[in-house]
């Protein structure tokens, strides 16, 4: 009986939401942080998953220095994904060297809804709120 | 003899209704740590404990990626 169930789950893929920061060193050229994202992006849906989002943040100033070096260039990428390819995906992050950082989050159904808010300019006027709310 | 208290506390992730913590939101995220980087007490913030491991998993997710730094002299 339980062989039975597990067939059936490996049958049927399961996709779960993901999001990956990710920070390149500030020494690449534009032409170069393309590729290195093109790259992942390729590895996600080689692999059966879909981006759902992708954001290039530019190069940022860090909060404390990684590598000796004060920026960075930030690319968020959110997608669908089995979750066993999870651990593929970072053993990529940790073999390239172009990479000072990075996490990966898995997210639940209120990140989820609040991704897709943001992304769809629904914060501007709750942002004000908080901010009042933060000033009181 | 217990003192008046000035103000009610309260949670604000559920009066606003607010779900999820992005630790991207390094400004939001702010409001939680004093000027040396530190997470503030819940009996100052006055969030429930369910939202308190939200905001403090936030802020050391926001720490790893360089958004908020570990320690600082004056953040604010």
């Amino acid at each position: 009986m339980a062989t039975k169930t597990k067939s059936k789950t490996a049958e049927t893929v399961v996709l779960k939401d993901y999001e990956s920061v990710i920070v390149f060193t500030p020494v690449l050229s534009e032409e170069q942080l393309k590729d290195a994202v093109s790259k992942y992006r390729k590895l996600i849906t080689d692999d059966a998953g879909e981006l759902v989002h992708e954001e290039n943040w530019g190069l940022t100033k860090l909060a404390y220095p990684i590598q000796k070096k004060s920026t960075g260039f930030y690319v968020l990428l959110e997608y669908r994904s089995k979750p066993d390819f999870i651990s593929k995906f970072e053993l990529a992050f940790r073999r390239d060297e172009r990479i000072m950082r990075y996490l990966t989050v898995s997210l639940d159904r209120h990140a989820v809804i609040y991704n897709q808010r943001k992304r769809n300019g629904e914060f501007n006027q709750g942002k004000k709120d908080q901010k009042q709310e933060g000033a009181k | 003899m217990p003192e008046a208290p000035q103000k009610k506390k309260f949670c604000r992730f559920k009066k606003n209704g607010i779900k999820y913590l992005d630790y991207k939101d390094a400004n939001f995220l702010l409001k939680f740590v004093n000027d040396q980087g530190k997470v503030l007490p819940r009996r100052l913030t006055g969030t429930s404990l369910k939202y308190q491991r939200k905001v403090s998993q936030a802020i050391k997710r926001a720490r790893h990626i360089a958004v908020l730094p570990f320690t600082g002299d004056s953040l604010k």
